[in-house]
């Protein structure tokens, strides 16, 4: 009889007990080896936190020279410049790679080889792509500009493939049904219900087109990135801080453009 | 529509189809000055193909031999990103619930929240490994900061949205147990966040995984260090063998991230 | 035995939803307070264990003043209210047998609450009344996986395991269907007939409060305006709570809503953080 019972365990979301608490062990045994495998010492946490004190201490105030300012906005509009130019060069070679990788309009061929450039493009970070692409073109924007538009790649027609599978089967059976063709089909029956949603993706793409344009130069390819690494590297702090703020305020005009851009469109 | 207009027929009205031309004139202005100031050569971009193309010849075949010296920095990638992330999520979980309206002591407390997060958000994973570089010095510990710091807002946003949107009757039933502060938290609103806390971790681990990959290349440790080597001294081979260990780490984890999340559930 | 004296709550906006209300139940018995929506029920019944904060008057469970109680013995008393509510209450993602527990939250230790480690004398009387709410071999369901009418069972166990000195109920039956209102109503009355604890029901559908009150009380706007039997509630008594004494057809119902709305929404707002 239940109501005899004196004792209750909630059930658990492992096989049993014992592999629960086998798993909540090795996690901090796995844990603690690996910080012991870094060769993380307290003693040498507890000095790096200090001396991130210290530097923050000399990053404030941000200050800037004049030539260090100007040089700073120019390379500033210089990644924004990239961004834009990426995002629209992105957005033009991603649109067919999106419509290849939409399972509903074509044969698995295609859309495997597709779904792997897809897969390729979005899992290498954009720093990879872009030293690669330095060596390749040379240090400066040119680099910059194709990193961007490659990563846009990846997740543009990513998004606009699944967009494409999501689409209404209804109307591209109409046109079809009036005796359209293929392209006829993806021209009336498919384009009219996603160019919203492109439009959304495109302006989205900026936004984190704009976070990575800051960024890339770390390795040569162009915008606020080479200077921010030459200012850390001369152990210029306060110039450091001022480029960070500026990267920041950047980040965030961006962002809430696109957040607004795109509250309009769809 | 009056009757007038039969004989027409317009997708959009006159003031949509005005804007729409303006928007579409004040990009390709904007894209035109991207262009004049960027100082591209158009010719220099149409050879791109053929320049990238004669990179991959000299990367192929991969240096396969080179496997061995790239287990360990490996490891350590994903170590950086499992550390990275635990350190975020322990400090992220308190800001969540100053950053949340439902959950904030006062009006003081939300504002640092949302500050600590934006602040965190805006700084890019790899300039906060920039200046951790100069904290800890070069390697693994400077890498794991460096994820951890960029993680926190991430996961203390996502969270922080999580506890607001949870049923506060369900608090209110456990308050009116008699329990005592802390009890509520356990029994009314933990549960109701913990899958969400799960999801949320594993999902920002798979994004530290690929951050991971590239925080070697300001001295933080992991495969970029490895990576950044081979290209500077053009071992294009050696470059190729450690591209394709780096894609199958960034896609495993990806999968294995996705299936544990969809457990959680 | 509970008794409010001249209760007040007045909300920050200005709205004044108990303007003194005296009332008092003692023995085993059943009380219903039947009212229009935005009466103020919802705000008595929170007040009297301090989910919401009264702003006047007094509450007396036995000898003691609740309002005086500093926090910790706040606590302390609201051990001895059991309240059932009316979107059930429950933590979704807690198993049944947690939830039923949570009633005992009060009593253990913080340690032991976190291993879910209860008293074996708890776990028993939780069976216990699992069997007596008719959920027997359910403890280890998630309260997400019950109907509405288990749910409300659950509601009714965890306030019971507190052996409370009394029941407050708060529109049990509004998320439910008439069948299973009935049901959960014969329940919540059978239950505390058997371990003799005086219940408080709001409730706004007179004909169920007919069917299981012993003593009707109406509120209205913020005022007690009828008190007496079930057999005294005449069409003037419903007039007099629900009409404000006269007998118009179709007063501004719409108004009513929206005040119902407000009081819904001061009451969320008071729930998170604090005592």
């Amino acid at each position: 009889m239940a109501a005899d019972q004196q004792t209750w365990r909630r059930p658990t979301a492992f096989y049993n007990r014992t592999v629960k608490w086998l798993f909540y062990i090795g996690s901090v045994l796995f844990v603690g080896l690996l910080l012991s495998r870094t060769g993380v010492s307290p003693g040498r946490f507890w000095q790096g936190i200090l001396f991130g004190i210290d530097l923050v201490g000399q990053m404030v105030p941000p200050t800037a020279t004049e030539t260090q300012f100007n040089r700073m906005m120019e390379m500033l509009g210089e990644s924004v410049a990239m961004s834009m130019l990426a995002t629209v060069l992105g957005v033009l070679i991603s649109i067919p790679f999106g419509f290849l990788a939409a399972e509903n309009l074509v044969p698995k061929p295609v859309y495997y080889l597709n779904r792997s450039i897809i897969m390729v493009s979005r899992s290498l970070h954009s720093l990879i792509v872009a030293i690669i692409f330095v060596k390749a073109f040379g240090l400066g924007v040119v680099a910059g500009v194709l990193t961007l538009s490659f990563k846009t790649i990846g997740y543009w027609s990513k998004l606009f493939a699944e967009d494409l599978e999501d689409i209404d089967r209804g109307q591209m059976e109409a046109i079809e049904a009036t005796g359209g063709s293929r392209l006829h089909t993806i021209v009336y029956g498919v384009v009219p219900q996603v160019i919203p949603r492109a439009i959304g993706l495109t302006v989205y793409r900026w936004d984190i087109n704009i976070r990575q344009s800051t960024i890339i130069g770390i390795v040569g390819a162009g915008g606020i990135g080479t200077v921010i690494l030459a200012a850390f590297d001369k152990y210029q702090y306060q110039y450091a801080s001022t480029i960070l703020l500026a990267i920041v305020a950047v980040v965030m005009v961006g962002e809430a453009i696109s957040a607004i851009t795109r509250r309009r469109v769809e | 529509m009056a009757t007038g207009s039969l004989q027409e027929w317009q997708r959009y009205d006159r003031r949509t189809r005005i804007g729409r031309y303006l928007m579409i004139l004040a990009s390709l202005i904007i894209l035109a000055i991207s262009w004049v100031s960027l100082e591209l050569d158009f010719g220099y971009l149409l050879s791109a193909p053929a320049n990238l193309a004669d990179l991959f010849v000299r990367m192929y075949p991969p240096d396969w031999g080179y496997t061995t010296t790239i287990v360990d920095p490996m490891i350590q990638t994903i170590n950086i990103a499992i550390v990275g992330t635990i350190v975020a999520v322990i400090i992220a979980f308190p800001v969540a619930f100053l950053s949340a309206k439902n959950t904030t002591p006062n009006k003081a407390t939300y504002v640092l929240g949302k500050f600590i997060i934006s602040f965190s958000r805006s700084v890019n994973g790899i300039i906060w490994g920039l200046i951790t570089v100069i904290m800890f010095g070069p390697g693994a510990l400077a890498g794991m900061v460096a994820v951890g710091l960029r993680a926190i807002g991430f996961v203390a946003k996502l969270l922080g949205e999580e506890i607001e949107e949870i049923a506060t009757g369900s608090v209110e039933g456990v308050r009116a147990t008699g329990a005592g502060t802390f009890l509520v938290f356990l029994y009314g609103i933990f549960p109701q966040i913990k899958p969400a806390l799960v999801g949320i971790s594993i999902y920002r681990w798979d994004i530290n995984v690929r951050i991971s990959t590239v925080i070697g290349f300001v001295g933080a440790g992991g495969i970029g260090v490895h990576l950044f080597e081979a290209i500077e001294t053009f071992a294009w081979r050696t470059v190729l063998l450690i591209l394709i260990a780096i894609l199958g780490v960034v896609i495993v984890s990806e999968a294995l991230s996705a299936y544990l999340r969809a457990k959680v559930r | 035995m509970l008794r409010t004296d001249n209760l007040q709550k007045t909300y920050e906006s200005g709205d004044e939803a108990l303007k003194g209300v005296s009332l008092s139940i003692e023995g085993s018995e059943i009380v219903s307070m039947i009212g229009p929506s935005g009466a103020g029920k919802s705000t008595f019944i929170r007040c009297i264990n301090r989910l919401v904060e009264p702003t006047g008057g007094e509450v007396y469970l036995d000898e003691t003043e609740l309002r005086a109680l500093g926090k910790r013995d706040l606590r302390k008393a609201r051990r001895d209210i059991g309240m059932i509510f009316q979107e059930f209450n429950l933590v979704e993602r807690l198993t049944v047998m947690e939830n039923v527990l949570s009633g005992r939250l009060g009593y253990v230790s913080t340690w032991r609450a976190f291993r879910r480690n209860f008293p074996s004398e708890d776990i028993q009387r939780a069976y216990e009344i699992l069997e007596r709410v008719g959920l027997e071999d359910m403890e280890n369901k998630r309260a997400d996986e019950l109907s509405g009418g288990q749910r409300q069972r659950v509601g009714i166990a965890r306030a019971v395991i507190q052996q409370p000195k009394i029941l407050l109920v708060d529109e049990p039956t509004s998320s439910l269907d008439p069948e299973t209102s009935h049901k959960v109503l014969d329940l919540l009355t059978t239950v505390a007939k058997e371990d003799d604890i005086p219940v408080l029901i709001n409730i706004h559908e007179v004909e169920l409060a007919l069917d299981y009150a012993d003593r009707i009380v109406g509120l209205s706007d913020g005022e007690l305006v009828w008190e007496g039997g079930t057999d005294e509630l005449d069409e003037h008594a419903r007039d007099i709570i629900y009409r404000g004494g006269e007998s118009r057809e179709g007063t501004g119902s719409a108004i009513e809503e929206e005040e119902a709305a407000e009081d819904r929404q001061e009451i969320d707002r008071q729930v998170p953080g604090g005592g």
